[in-house]
């Protein structure tokens, strides 16, 4: 009782909290420091054909991606020949996260990226300074302000078949799957497209034009933000979920309205 | 009466416990079990809430007639919900709105009716059990006889049985009796013109350049890089360019839609190594690029799941698979016979051509199909 008599000064320094509003200024100060230091970094403009870049993703390349895909990057029995795969299908297979590969499988699945932003166009540089392949895209054809209804036709026309007319994404052959394109930049659509990653055939520049792929790039934004007309798009996947539905709810509902009406009253 | 039914089936249980037990104490230690199933009798009559207390029984009453009125605003509402929300506007939400409000006040109308309708049997109307005897199924003997007596008696007078040759073909006239029904058939197919010939046709033939689906620009050999997959059209199938040809031209269709159909084609790039090709379709290709019809040959899917490094072609609908690499035979799934190839080369300005309309007919297989 002695302790509660006692005269503590509770404010300033010497208040109970003090030590834990200390800390929290201490992490504010270092958070904001290191995402400042983060974004210069990000934002950093990198010169593809410049020598220091490339050899930097030359080192990159041969601690990383060397193993499969050889040291001078001409191919293994286990990866193949990256001589002229061009920029874009390493920002595209880098920067999703395919590469380097998690285990060998039927495909190379979308998981969290190993490589900055920075790195990855390193590597990129390299891999584009070893023959000519398609190089990044354009910012002007990743805007999305293009025409809707052209693009939707040649989605309909070239992807909705492995994609879904609604680019929820399919299955293919022997554990194969065509995934879906909502949520992904507008860059990855892009590059996949020119590169054919995978099994996805490619589809260059000759065969869709790049007005036409920014086309299909602002159909694409423009089904991710609409609503859907008809209500409840069950993901979209058609026969499949609307199936699943009616068999768990819409029979589990005539079920439970069956139970229902046989039980005795009470 | 319930309780009697009760009451009759545990004294018999019990009866039938007590001899049991006496015979076994009697006999030594074998256990001699009676009837293993006894008829347990009417459960105990339960009495209802709404039967006890009067007061719950007003309760469900109330209700039941909220539910049936609740029912009729239903029904008013959709008839409301279908002038106040109409469609003739055309705008897709005004149909969305429309089929949303007439479709929620309909429900509403039939389910409240329907539960009004349950909860007043399950709750109000009497509650009782009774026993309904079953009564054999067949009639009595004499009954019965009288019946075969009538069937003999028809048999003998009509001689269905004697005169065999009658009896035959009356069974054989009406086997053929709705035949004529499925011929009536050929009635949706053109009637001026014959229909296996339609099918055999397309609007693909020599000379004809293959074009980009749907702008019909035309394809450059050196635009197809390998791993490219190409959806194609005629040159000639755009719709301004469609309403010039004659029926001979347009593969004997009139609509676009179906030339379209049977035209479509999917073309390819492959590395040249890896094709294995026929030797006398050697010349169908040009330089590893290769066409074949998008029909699948099942059932007449468009077959379009190219998969660049398998080289196989999926079918969405019942999950056939071609093999590009070696004439689209069938590796998988209930397809019976490959793609028909389109014979493809280059003109002299470089451009991708038809050699030759396809060589069998596209789509599914028919009866008069030669291949």
């Amino acid at each position: 009782m002695a302790r509660a008599t006692k005269n503590v000064r509770k404010s300033g320094r010497r208040h109970p909290f003090a030590t834990v509003a200390l800390v929290a200024v201490g992490l504010l100060v270092t958070g904001a420091a290191y995402a400042g230091f983060s974004q210069t970094s990000a934002t950093a403009e990198i010169d593809l054909n410049s020598a220091s870049t490339i050899s930097q993703g030359e080192k990159l390349f041969g601690a990383n991606c060397a193993t499969c895909h050889g040291a001078g990057a001409q191919g293994t029995k286990d990866g193949p020949s990256l001589v002229g795969a061009g920029a874009a299908s390493v920002n595209f297979q880098v920067g999703t996260g395919r590469m380097p590969l998690a285990f060998q499988g039927p495909q190379g699945m979308v998981k969290p990226k190993q490589f900055s932003e920075e790195q990855t166009l390193q590597m990129a540089a390299y891999v584009a300074s070893l023959g000519p392949g398609p190089g990044l895209p354009e910012t002007r054809y990743l805007k999305g302000d293009g025409d809707v209804a052209a693009g939707g036709e040649l989605f309909r026309i070239n992807c909705a078949m492995c994609h879904n007319v609604a680019a929820a994404g399919g299955a293919l052959t022997q554990g194969k799957m065509a995934p879906k394109l909502t949520g992904v930049p507008a860059t990855h659509i892009y590059e996949a497209m020119v590169t054919g990653p995978q099994n996805m055939p490619v589809f260059s520049d000759t065969n869709i034009s790049p007005q036409e792929k920014a086309d299909i790039i602002s159909y694409l934004k423009y089904i991710e933000e609409k609503p859907s007309v008809g209500g409840l798009t069950l993901g979209s996947l058609g026969p499949v979920a609307e199936g699943l539905f009616v068999w768990i709810i819409g029979l589990g509902a005539v079920v439970a309205l069956t139970v229902w009406v046989t039980a005795k009253s009470n | 009466m319930a309780e009697e039914a009760k009451n009759s089936g545990v004294n018999d249980a019990v009866v039938a416990a007590q001899s049991h037990s006496a015979d076994g104490a009697a006999v030594g230690t074998a256990v001699l079990s009676s009837d293993a199933v006894q008829n347990p009798g009417l459960p105990p009559h339960r009495e209802r809430v709404t039967d006890l207390d009067p007061k719950k029984a007003k309760r469900a009453e109330r209700t039941v007639y909220t539910l049936f009125y609740i029912s009729i605003v239903g029904s008013l509402g959709a008839v409301l919900a279908y002038m106040f929300f109409p469609i003739e506007t055309g705008e897709l939400l005004a149909v969305r709105l429309h089929t949303m409000f007439v479709g929620i006040a309909m429900a509403l109308a039939l389910l409240a009716v329907g539960i009004g309708a349950v909860h007043w049997g399950k709750a109000l109307m009497a509650d009782h059990e009774s026993i309904d005897e079953r009564h054999p199924v067949p009639s009595n003997q004499e009954t019965r006889e009288d019946a075969a007596e009538v069937f003999t008696l028809a048999d003998k007078e009509s001689g269905f049985s004697r005169r065999s040759l009658v009896r035959n073909s009356l069974i054989g006239a009406l086997i053929a009796f709705p035949l004529p029904g499925i011929t009536l058939m050929r009635s949706l197919a053109p009637q001026d013109r014959d229909p296996v010939q339609l099918l055999k046709h397309t609007m693909w033939d020599k000379g004809i350049r293959l074009a980009r689906d749907p702008s019909g620009v035309a394809i450059k050999a050196s635009d197809v890089t390998i791993g490219s997959a190409f959806h194609v059209i005629p040159e000639t199938l755009t719709h301004e360019e469609f309403s010039k040809l004659s029926l001979e031209e347009r593969g004997g269709s009139e609509n676009f839609l179906d030339a379209k159909a049977k035209a479509i084609v999917l073309l390819m790039r492959l590395d040249q190594s890896q094709l294995k090709e026929l030797p006398d379709r050697k010349d169908w290709s040009y330089d590893g690029i290769v066409a074949y019809s998008k029909v699948c040959t099942h059932v007449g899917c468009p077959v379009a799941l190219y998969e660049q490094h398998t080289h196989h072609l999926l079918c969405p609908c019942h999950q056939s698979q071609f093999d590009v690499s070696e004439h689209a035979k069938v590796v998988f799934g209930p397809a019976k016979r490959p793609l028909p190839q389109l014979p493809i080369t280059v003109d002299k300005d470089g451009y991708l051509i038809a050699q030759s309309d396809f060589h069998e007919p596209v789509g599914p297989s028919f009866w008069e199909r030669l291949k």
